[in-house]
């Protein structure tokens, strides 16, 4: 940011900075202002005894680390399955079988087309309503299974996505040169193409994760006890909800930014490491429809 | 099939996805107006503009949807009873005022960062020509700078209102009587027709988001900047 800044205008002078400086701080006071409003007006929720059950271990061992720790699960177990999901959905659209093409096509839009939302409740009531899956899944993994189904649907269709952009973007020269060697097509594309895509999606796998572990938080509709509401029962008991929730989206800031950083991280260590073959994130986000706004 | 029907007739669906397209419309304007003010604090000359944009979409951006929403209504409006229209208005507008305003600031994020990446669509010539001919910064924003990056961001923008129409669905958590929202209700009451309630109301969906994604791309090839 700082170097494109650069140019966008003239380096300020003397009296440029110190009209930059101005400017800076009343728009400073004018921000400072509408915090101190939005403090004062929360000023009843705020007050140090809103903030004593958080020192209290039992809050955090009793509800707060098992919610973040059920957050992570729904989400980790959602990775994988939307990964497997979203190979197998690839391969498909890939297939020069047409037929199968066109149904993993299909498939693919519908599951992006689907609010994660609906795909929950949906799946959720289908552990609850239909006799023959309801008998199957018991009582307390309902909520788990519906979180992780409408991850993994939404997901994986993203993730096909990815992967076949991903290997789109990779040289011609790679599937002749395994067409050269009397592979067939589905060979080269097992052999050649997709472990090479699956290692540039690397970076994109992580920051999907982030998404993912955002929308863990829809499990609060099926009474999935994740974070948001672990701190919203733990709320109930002390009548601190705004607190409560400052502290929720703390912690989710918290381990969604250091999901963030490590995804920058893989993707400038992975392009320094190889050279060539490393997927343009950005140039991805624009093949590929809502990778990028998702919730 | 005779009991679907009947079951269509006591719920109004057209009723529910005519709220999901209000809730769409009016947050996609909030959310254009807000995102495109936070871009250009992010390149504004004045640093500590450029901190308070990115601090806002590194902020927003990490934080569960769910968690503004519920925060909105459950906290601000429920909670503290913190109104956003005058007190004289019903609860229903208060409750669509709050949803639409969590829905804005979220989505400002994704706006703010598809913006951003139409700015890097203009080649640096362009501005600096405009600072050339004597343009202060506020001058090549408005005719330069801006109208370029705009028409260079129709496709991750088009990703953002897509993203939109599908998360109202998440404020039904809160109440507002959408296309979830009654999906929930129809299903808890006829569970019966659990799999044709849940069909239709995912081509409700796909009906909505298809031709927006056609219009997108659509309007990507049309409006892009020649070069």
């Amino acid at each position: 940011m700082s170097n494109q800044a650069s140019f966008l205008f003239d380096i300020p002078g003397p009296k440029a900075i110190r009209r930059h400086r101005i400017i800076g701080v009343v728009g400073t006071l004018l921000i400072l202002a509408l915090v101190a409003w939005l403090v004062w007006g929360l000023r009843s929720q705020l007050t140090p005894a809103k903030w004593m059950p958080f020192l209290d271990p039992g809050s955090w061992s009793n509800y707060l680390v098992p919610g973040i720790l059920n957050t992570l699960q729904a989400a980790a177990i959602s990775v994988v399955t939307a990964s497997v999901l979203g190979l197998v959905l690839a391969l498909g659209r890939m297939s020069s079988l047409r037929l199968l093409s066109i149904i993993a096509t299909v498939l693919i839009e519908f599951f992006r087309a689907v609010p994660v939302l609906m795909m929950m409740l949906f799946v959720y009531f289908l552990t609850v309503f239909v006799p023959a899956i309801a008998a199957v899944v018991p009582a307390e993994l309902k909520p788990l299974v519906g979180v992780v189904a409408g991850l993994t649907f939404y997901n994986a269709a993203v993730m096909a996505e990815l992967l076949r952009s991903g290997i789109n973007s990779l040289p011609r020269g790679q599937t002749e040169a395994g067409l050269a060697l009397g592979l067939s097509m589905g060979q080269t594309r097992r052999a050649i193409l997709i472990p090479q895509a699956i290692t540039a999606m690397l970076p994109a796998l992580v920051s999907q994760l982030v998404v993912i572990l955002k929308d863990s938080a829809l499990g609060y509709i099926i009474n999935y006890p994740e974070l948001l509401r672990q701190s919203q029962t733990l709320a109930a008991r002390h009548a601190n909800s705004i607190a409560a929730f400052i502290i929720a989206a703390i912690l989710f800031i918290l381990i969604n930014w250091s999901l963030t950083t490590l995804a920058n991280y893989l993707e400038k260590h992975m392009r320094t490491r190889q050279s060539g073959g490393m997927l343009d994130l950005s140039r991805m986000e624009a093949d590929t429809d809502d990778t990028a706004p998702a919730r | 099939m005779e009991g679907f029907l009947e079951l269509l007739s006591e719920y109004n669906v057209l009723a529910a996805f005519w709220m999901t397209i209000r809730l769409t419309v009016v947050s996609a304007v909030g959310a254009l107006l807000l995102g495109t003010l936070i871009a250009v604090m992010r390149i504004s000359p004045v640093p500590v503009f450029r901190g308070i944009g990115a601090a806002y979409v590194t902020l927003v951006r990490n934080t569960p949807l769910t968690l503004i929403v519920t925060f909105c209504v459950l906290g601000l409006m429920y909670f503290l009873n913190i109104k956003l229209l005058p007190d004289s208005v019903s609860l229903k507008p208060q409750l669509f005022a709050w949803a639409v305003a969590a829905l804005s600031v979220y989505h400002a994020s994704f706006v703010a960062e598809g913006i951003r990446s139409g700015f890097n669509t203009v080649p640096p010539g362009q501005v600096e020509a405009a600072r050339a001919v004597g343009m202060n910064f506020t001058q090549s924003l408005a005719t330069v700078i801006l109208p370029q990056a705009l028409r260079g961001a129709i496709t991750p923008l088009g990703n953002t209102m897509i993203a939109l129409t599908k998360n109202t669905t998440v404020v039904s958590i809160v109440g507002v009587a959408e296309a979830s929202y009654m999906m929930k209700n129809m299903i808890e009451f006829s569970p019966q027709f659990l799999f044709s309630i849940f069909f239709l109301m995912a081509l409700g969906f796909v009906i909505l988001t298809l031709p927006l994604g056609m219009f997108f791309s659509w309007a990507a090839t049309r409006w892009v900047v020649a070069r």
